[in-house]
């Protein structure tokens, strides 16, 4: 089996929207989901983010206030778990509750080196 | 294509030498509860070995490939254990073995070629902690830093396969279950732990060296892998002590004689009977130079007194030349730090020699009680010899057929049933 | 203490103009930054990541097989670590080696968990 990173962007505006019933029932899928996974041995880790955050460039020597990356593109989250190919870890992520918010999810094979 | 028997030379030589450095550096990685990961792993890189070089040949640097293969499955278990908590990653730098940014290089500091060789030894002093029995310690050197196999080790120690690996497994749940992490001992305790290892070292030499029952190639391979052992204890700044030098010495003047000491077929030459011309001039030359950097400091071992002795008959040019008043010397000296039953025994036999039979018979009756002596076929066999000299041949002939009921060994039987004959 | 996580992203195309000794000397530059940060246990985890992948859309749920951001947006990698403050974790990123090869550095706050 390999690993692969689910980079989950965007959904903030929406969460926004969202009673704080929805929210709840939002979480509960999310628990529903990543249980599901961790019994099948598939889960490694994940943690969503929070929204705020400082970015480095140029050689570490300038420092910006906030990501980068705004809105749809701004990573709110990640998940680490196992799958035997892209493809399939591609088809377990289209189970991801952050879909119900609007999120979009980057699948990615860690590098082994 | 490289010829089969050239690839499994190279191999068996190389596996020999390195498999137990190759253990010693997993184990450090994987931790001493996954001995059998790490053995699993110089397996592995032995058969990757074979299959590559059967088509591609040996390459340049034998050695080098191995350890890179060695490294490179390392690093496929790591990728495939690192969330299932076989492996204890807590350690600060293991950790770095759980990411792909640090794994590589992380991995290649384990290998760096000067920690290699501590970790060997740090192993060697793990298994012969003063808790783990001294078979236990043995059979766990022999397979794990030798590079044996269970058979082997059976065939070495005259046991069955399955009692060898109920031994590995005893070791192996010793190391488990105190959680022992290998290390070389601190200053404070290193001359008595060294002491334990030099034991288990001898032991293992002796075996290959005075057993008459195991066969001549695991002989050879037991005085070889023993005298190894010794000098990878000698290649360590804190292991160099005066007693690892003496046991050397007293090794190589052993090895030195070792073809000597047997006909073809198998049966014991005496000191007497030996052709000096067939003792190893180079081996009794590296033997001397031992002796003389083990006579640093203060300490002096038996094992320092017993190189004295084998380098004072490995001087005597004929059996005549031996001088067996320098050789009482070091036996006296050599009870009062030890008062063994065999030395003393041994003592007797130069006494024999210098004072005649009354004197021997004298100084073995101060053992006449000794349970360890009467159940030793050898102290039969000099009483036997004594009173042969004494013409008490009734007596002399009890002796004898004491001494072959005690011994195992068909070539002593067969010896000893040739001195009854001529008894008459 | 809080968990930060830091996202390396771009620097692809100067990885893959450097020597394999200059790469090997790199990542011994990485080994040493994180190996200190685990010295002081502040060091979680991480990984470095292949520059492929697929995205999912939302709504759709339509598969495209390449990365959402790419370039110099690409994610290369992440590491999680321990620190008191944002801050302070920011300081720990400034000796990112990714920095020296124009990749540039995220750092995010985890979630506390509840």
């Amino acid at each position: 089996m390999k690993e692969f990173l689910l980079i989950i962007r965007g959904g903030h505006e929406e969460s926004g929207n969202r009673s704080p019933e929805e929210m709840q029932k939002h979480m509960q899928h999310w628990q529903q989901w990543m249980g599901g996974l961790a019994e099948e041995g598939k889960l490694v880790g994940g943690q969503p983010l929070m929204s705020e955050g400082k970015t480095l460039t140029e050689r570490g020597t300038k420092i910006t206030d906030r990501p980068l990356a705004e809105g749809k593109e701004l990573v709110g989250g990640y998940l680490l778990i196992k799958a035997d190919s892209l493809d399939h870890a591609t088809n377990i992520s289209k189970d991801c509750p952050g879909f119900e918010y609007n999120c979009s999810v980057e699948v990615r094979e860690i590098s082994p080196l | 294509m490289e010829s089969r028997d050239h690839i499994d030379t190279t191999l068996n030589h190389l596996f020999r030498q390195e498999s137990g450095k190759m253990v010693a550096v997993l184990i450090k990685i994987f931790g001493i509860e996954n001995i059998e990961m790490a053995e699993d792993v110089v397996q592995d890189a032995l058969v990757s070995a074979l299959e590559t070089w059967k088509f591609r040949g040996v390459p340049d640097n034998p050695r080098a490939w191995l350890y890179k293969t060695a490294r490179n499955k390392a690093i496929d278990v790591i990728r495939r254990k690192k969330h299932s908590k076989t492996i204890d990653f807590s350690d600060p730098q293991k950790q770095l073995l759980t990411s792909g940014y640090t794994l590589k290089a992380t991995m290649n500091d384990f290998w760096e070629e000067d920690q290699i060789q501590d970790d060997f030894l740090a192993m060697m002093y793990a298994c012969c902690h003063p808790d783990i029995s001294r078979e236990n310690q043995i059979t766990f050197i022999l397979k794990s830093l030798c590079g044996f196999s269970t058979k082997e080790v059976a065939k070495s120690f005259l046991t069955s396969e399955d009692t060898v690996s109920k031994r590995l497994y005893r070791t192996k749940e010793y190391f488990r279950k105190y959680k022992i992490r290998p290390e070389i001992p601190a200053q404070s305790a290193i001359v008595s732990r060294t002491s334990a290892v030099l034991s288990a070292i001898y032991l293992m030499f002796n075996e290959g060296y005075n057993s008459t029952h195991v066969d001549q190639l695991i002989r050879e391979d037991l005085i070889g892998q023993a005298m190894s052992l010794c000098r990878s204890l000698l290649s360590g700044s804190q292991t160099r002590l005066p007693e690892v030098y003496a046991l050397m010495a007293l090794m190589c003047f052993h090895a030195a004689r070792v073809d000597s000491r047997t006909t073809a077929d198998g049966s014991l030459i005496l000191l007497f009977d030996q052709d000096r011309t067939k003792w190893n001039p180079i081996l009794i030359r590296s033997g001397e130079d031992y002796l003389n950097k083990a006579s640093f400091g203060n300490a002096l071992t038996t094992y320092h007194l017993e190189a004295a002795i084998a380098y004072q008959h490995c001087c005597a040019k004929r059996y005549e030349d031996t001088d067996w008043n320098e050789i009482l010397g070091y036996y006296n000296i050599l009870l009062d730090i030890a008062a063994d039953p065999i030395v003393f025994l041994n003592r007797s036999l130069v006494i024999l020699e210098l004072k005649g039979p009354e004197d021997a018979l004298k100084s073995l009756e101060k053992m006449k009680k000794n349970k360890l002596l009467e159940k030793y076929y050898l102290y039969h066999a000099t009483l036997g010899e004594i009173h042969q000299r004494l013409s008490n041949h009734a007596l002399s002939r009890v002796c004898y057929e004491k001494a072959i009921q005690l011994t195992q060994s068909k070539s002593e039987k067969q010896f000893l049933q040739a001195k009854i004959t001529s008894n008459r | 203490m809080k968990q930060f996580m830091f996202l390396f992203k771009g620097g692809d195309e100067v990885w893959d103009t450097k020597s394999p000794e200059e790469q090997q000397k790199h990542m011994q530059h990485w080994q040493q930054w994180i190996g200190e940060m685990a010295q002081q246990e502040k060091f979680i985890g991480g990984e470095r990541l292949y520059p492929h992948g697929n995205t999912i859309h939302p709504a759709s749920l339509k598969v495209t097989d390449r990365p959402l951001t790419e370039s110099k947006e690409l994610v290369g990698g992440y590491l999680v670590v321990k620190a008191n403050t944002l801050d302070e974790a920011t300081e720990m990123a400034k000796r990112c080696p990714g920095l020296q090869w124009e990749s540039h550095v995220e750092v995010r706050e985890v979630w506390p968990e509840e």
